[in-house]
């Protein structure tokens, strides 16, 4: 098991009973994950995407306290190497991805065109939801990638059917579930586990924890904090992972998709992470210290973390200032484009509400 | 002295069924809990126990009997030691359940005519079928014609459905079409939703749309804006279905009309039918249609018996309301089991000469407003009977409708003749004073007019 490293509430990992040990024995398991040996390549990929969607989230940011953005925005800021180590594992085309209201970095971990992420957030036509869907509500069935929720752990019911219709067609696929530490306390994540068990479906289940949900901290809110450990009355075997390295996260992808695809049924994964921004940018941030925040920056930073390994691998700063550079020039058009995208024509208040005409 | 053995109610909308087996003989000594006969209803075959101990002194209702009334006494127990001359009655099993007004069978005299019509129906052929029965073949059907097509609820595969709906579904289609789910509602309508979204063809089958609240966030902020939000990129073709309405003595939070709820979301298609053809050719196109539907029956009007279309070809417009009977005086609106109750009301309102048009809307989203004013512009004055509250209602959307559009064509104040605003209580007579009837339709219809 690969424990999370990030300092924010050590709550001391409890220590499993024997006899919850001797249960859980006899079932089988997921091997044990290990840190995925990624080529030179790879890992410059990865840095660079989870770059793109450090800066990418900056600038909406910005845009937001410019007023150019309205609404909710919820930042992915820190939590990149969990969308990046995951969908960087997947099959493009086959397998699916569903998420919650923080779906930036699940857009952009698929490579969909960032200016038409920004110009959704900036809600124009050229958005990807022709401005209708806002930041938490865009999708692109292209990628197979089926949203962007805004209703907390509803994306877990609909990824569960995303599921069931990957075994009904039989096509291979494997569906990723991401939602929060916060939306597992919800009641219908539990009658999804127990569906997707019962009835195998080829469905990961991950638990994005960023250790809050708004303002309550994981230790407030759930009796069980060990979020790995909310599939097991269900027979779900889950893993916790340190969120914060993209090569723990795409190692632990790895057995998580050998297992389901194996028709084990699903798996949970708890990615151990943090979110250095608030909950979205209305949030000041009041229930935790800037010790806290900046402690992890510090210590657990994931893109920092992917430098040190590229630097083992030789990769000098230049290298990477040559990927900052770009990331920064792609960021800013995708913004200079999201501000000077026209908005929607007012005849498209109508369009879309139904398919067919009646 | 002899106990009377009554056919019992086997359900709450029991009305009749079948005295399909007989396991005594007379003569023989029964005691508390011996089966004594086989029942059949529409649903199921249940067994028929004995509640009292003693001699079985004649059987009065062959084995076979078909259309056995409930409360018919179908046997005598006497009782040996009983020297007792007085006769007395005794009711044994469940007592029979007084029907509610609106569960009466649809009246013969009324004249149906279809002004919106199936391919299927043009070429004429008809055939007798239960309501039920229309909206599993209209499912099967569709399963037929469509692989990603499939059924999903509570106790609709091995059971045969909660109200047999589904029955036979599992052995034509297997279990990998037709699927039991747990009790589990807001988490399997996510998984239809999420199917529909990723491109299957769900239906998903509510026990009861009372339970639907649990997974009402699945059907509108999952289904029915999830076409709007993304842009028209990601569509939800999906049916929600299930009973809706007051059944029969099951109290309040069994018996309710969710039409207005539904009805009120932009992005959903709302069907609620009457007749068995209009069950069977507005299901279908629901299966078929792009947009996600939530579609609405009625318990009560599972069991009658209709004529449908012969054939798999019957699909019917949605969105177009229907002329079920033509009229001069007045406009009854209704739909579903608010139908029938209109029809009974418009022919006791002939005999008194004044002529009502009855129209059933059948889709209640989106309204077809066109065939409502049409009809008012003709007659000048409109009621709305509903089996449902007044606030709010489908009444409430039509008022607007004749106030807005329809101003000019009003010569008395549009009414809404519904069920009382209160929930549904549970003794019989409260039941029956809460529910809307033909008498009310009649009264209300006779205040518009003035007479």
């Amino acid at each position: 098991m690969i424990l999370a490293t990030t300092p924010a509430k050590k709550s001391a990992s409890k220590k499993a009973s024997v006899s919850e040990d001797a249960a859980r024995a006899n079932r089988e398991r997921p091997t044990e994950p290990v840190p995925y040996k990624a080529t030179k390549e790879e890992l410059l990929k990865f840095y660079r995407d989870m770059l793109l969607i450090r800066r990418f989230e900056e600038k909406a940011g910005q845009l937001y306290g410019l007023g150019l953005i309205g609404g909710f925005c919820h930042l992915y800021i820190g939590q990149e190497a969990v969308a990046i180590g995951l969908q960087s594992a997947l099959t493009p085309g086959k397998d699916s991805v569903i998420t919650g209201y923080r779906d930036h970095g699940h857009m952009l971990a698929y490579g969909i065109d960032p200016n038409v992420i920004m110009a959704e957030l900036t809600g124009r036509a050229a958005g990807i939801s022709k401005g209708k869907g806002g930041s938490m509500h865009m999708f692109s069935t292209e990628h197979k990638f089926y949203g962007g929720h805004g209703i907390v752990g509803a994306q877990v019911s609909l990824g569960a059917g995303l599921a069931f219709g990957h075994k009904y067609a039989n096509d291979g696929g494997v569906c990723l579930a991401y939602f929060g530490d916060g939306a597992s306390n919800q009641g219908q994540v539990y009658e999804s586990f127990n569906m997707a068990e019962l009835w195998k479906l080829p469905i990961i289940f991950v638990i994005e924890n960023n250790q809050y949900a708004m303002g309550t901290s994981v230790n407030r809110a759930s009796s069980e904090d060990q979020l790995y450990r909310r599939g097991e009355s269900f027979r779900i075997p889950g893993i916790q992972v340190d969120g914060m390295d993209v090569l723990a996260v795409r190692g632990a992808a790895e057995v998580a998709l050998d297992w389901v695809r194996s028709g084990k049924g699903p798996v949970l994964l708890e990615m151990k992470t943090y979110r250095y921004r608030g909950h979205s940018m209305s949030d000041p941030a009041k229930y935790r210290s800037r010790d806290e925040v900046q402690s992890v920056r510090d210590n657990s930073d994931p893109i920092e973390g992917c430098k040190a390994y590229l630097a083992e691998m030789g990769v000098g700063e230049d290298a990477l200032k040559a990927i900052e550079k770009e990331i920064r020039q792609i960021v800013n058009e995708s913004a200079d484009f999201a501000e000077t995208s026209p908005e929607p024509d007012l005849s498209e208040l109508y369009t879309d509400v139904l398919v067919e005409q009646y | 002295m002899a106990i009377e053995l009554k056919m019992p109610a086997l359900s709450p909308t029991m009305e009749e069924g079948t005295l399909a087996k007989w396991l005594v003989k007379e003569g023989d000594h029964v005691k508390s809990g011996d089966i004594l006969a086989e029942i059949e209803t529409d649903k199921a075959t249940m067994e028929f126990e004995a509640v009292d101990e003693g001699v079985i002194s004649s059987i009065n209702v062959a084995e076979g009997t078909d259309g056995v009334k409930v409360g018919t006494v179908i046997a005598l127990i006497t009782n040996a030691d009983e020297k007792s001359a007085a006769p007395s009655s005794k009711p044994v099993a469940s007592v029979p359940v007084e029907m509610p007004a609106h569960s009466a069978p649809p009246s013969n005299a009324s004249n149906p005519r279809p002004t919106e019509t199936s391919a299927a129906a043009a070429n004429g052929a008809m055939q007798t079928v239960t309501l039920r029965e229309a909206l599993r073949d209209a499912m099967a059907e569709e399963m037929r014609r469509d692989d990603r097509v499939f059924v999903m609820g509570e106790e609709v595969a091995e059971y045969q459905g909660a109200y047999k709906v589904t029955q036979g579904l599992l052995d034509e289609f297997g279990a990998r079409r037709v699927i039991d789910t747990p009790i589990t509602e807001y988490g399997f309508a996510g998984v239809g939703t999420g199917a529909a979204m990723g491109g299957l063809r769900p239906i998903i089958e509510f026990m009861t749309f009372n339970f639907a609240m649990q997974a009402i966030d699945h059907i509108i902020n999952s289904a029915a804006k999830t076409n709007y939000m993304s842009g028209g990129q990601m569509r939800c073709p999906i049916v929600f279905r299930g009973p809706n309405g007051a059944a029969a003595r099951v109290g309040a939070q069994h018996s309710q009309n969710y039409a207005p709820w539904y009805a009120s979301v932009p992005g959903l298609i709302v069907i609620a039918p009457y007749d068995a053809a209009d069950a069977k050719g507005l299901l279908k196109a629901a299966i078929r249609c792009e947009d996600p539907v939530v579609f609405l029956e009625n318990e009560l009007l599972y069991g009658r018996s209709y004529e449908v279309p012969m054939g798999d070809d019957h699909v019917l417009p949605i969105g177009k309301a229907r002329i079920m009977r033509e009229g001069t005086d007045v406009t009854i609106v209704s739909y579903s089991i608010g139908v029938g109750l209109s029809l009974e009301a418009a022919d006791r309102l002939a005999e008194d000469g004044i002529s009502a048009e009855v129209i059933d809307l059948r889709t209640i989203r989106p309204l077809d407003k066109a065939t409502v004013l049409a009809s008012l512009a003709k007659t000048n004055r409109l009621v709305v009977a509903e089996e449902g509250w007044p606030t709010c209602s489908v009444g409430s959307e039509i008022l607007a409708i004749c106030m807005e559009e329809g101003f000019d064509d009003l010569d008395a104040p549009v009414l809404r003749i519904t069920n009382e605003d209160v929930p549904m209580p549970y003794a019989a007579n409260l039941e029956k004073a809460m529910l809307v009837n033909a008498d009310k339709i009649v009264a209300g219809v006779r205040r518009t007019l003035g007479v």
